[in-house]
């Protein structure tokens, strides 16, 4: 084909047509900074596939959705070696606050919302937020203390079901 | 890189059928992209399109969905209803653009 053949131009394959239900479930199970976010940005990026997504928060994943400290999450160098940092430096006071601190400021520079906003942003493009029934329990919360796009406690046998047929992606 | 002919004239795609060139484009291709993909374009659209693709222009990339809220003031819900589905794609697509780089 020269480049002046005339031709009909491709049109892209959105897959409309295929509702076959495609499905994600996310756990997410850890409450730093650095483990919030994989969650997320997967979250989104799914939804924005069209991709019906789930997110199962469950113990020190409460962190992301407790209006308390969703706001607030750490990240800790100490004890992580890809952080290329020496331990008995990155254990002295102080040291969580600033490379907290450093990561926040590296998110933000690429313009990734902060946890909330992003929280946002998931729930308005469609995603299901679900807390664990156990970890609620545990450490005594309801769902007033939740993030409001939160849809309900559930216990790990309403999870059953909701990810029957998903793609399911342990965090 | 292939060539189209659309409306009578060339325009150059990529394999997928995104403009390369986005200066090829105007409002008619535009409804013609549009009714390639099934959606019939309103007015609304055509806000959010210029909106794009003068982000586009200025940043040098395509606009995330997140962008198009945060910088553009478009409600995530709205693009959804808007460009069902795939809002991202289907809104460059249709703007003349290549397809969002950004993971969020």
């Amino acid at each position: 084909m020269t480049a002046t053949e005339p031709m009909t131009a491709p049109v892209p394959s959105f897959d409309d047509e295929d509702d076959g239900g495609r499905k994600l479930v996310l756990i997410c199970s850890k409450g730093s900074l650095d483990m919030a976010y994989p969650g997320l940005v997967l979250a989104n990026a799914a939804l924005g596939e069209g991709i019906e997504v789930h997110i199962f928060f469950t113990f020190w994943g409460f962190e992301i959705i407790n209006k308390k400290t969703m706001s607030d999450l750490k990240f800790v160098a100490l004890g992580n070696p890809a952080t290329h940092m020496p331990n008995a430096m990155m254990g002295l006071p102080g040291m969580t606050a600033l490379s907290t601190k450093m990561m926040r400021k590296q998110i933000a520079d690429l313009d990734i919302p902060e946890v909330p906003e992003f929280l946002d942003l998931i729930h308005e493009s469609g995603g299901h937020l679900w807390a664990c029934r156990m970890s609620a329990d545990m450490m005594k919360l309801t769902e007033d203390d939740l993030y409001e796009g939160v849809e309900g406690i559930i216990s790990a046998t309403d999870f059953m079901e909701l990810s029957e047929g998903a793609q399911t992606i342990f965090i | 890189m292939p060539v189209a002919t659309m409306q009578g004239r060339e325009i150059h795609v990529d394999e997928e059928g995104f403009l390369t060139d986005p200066s090829e484009w105007d409002e008619e291709l535009a409804k013609q992209l549009a009714a390639n993909i099934g959606l019939e374009l309103t007015d609304r659209h055509f806000e959010v399109i210029r909106f794009a693709r003068q982000d586009a222009a200025e940043q040098g990339e395509t606009p995330t969905i997140r962008r198009m809220q945060a910088a553009g003031g478009f409600a995530t819900k709205e693009l959804f209803q808007l460009f069902p589905k795939k809002p991202a794609k289907k809104l460059s697509y249709v703007a003349g653009l290549q397809k969002p780089v950004g993971c969020v």
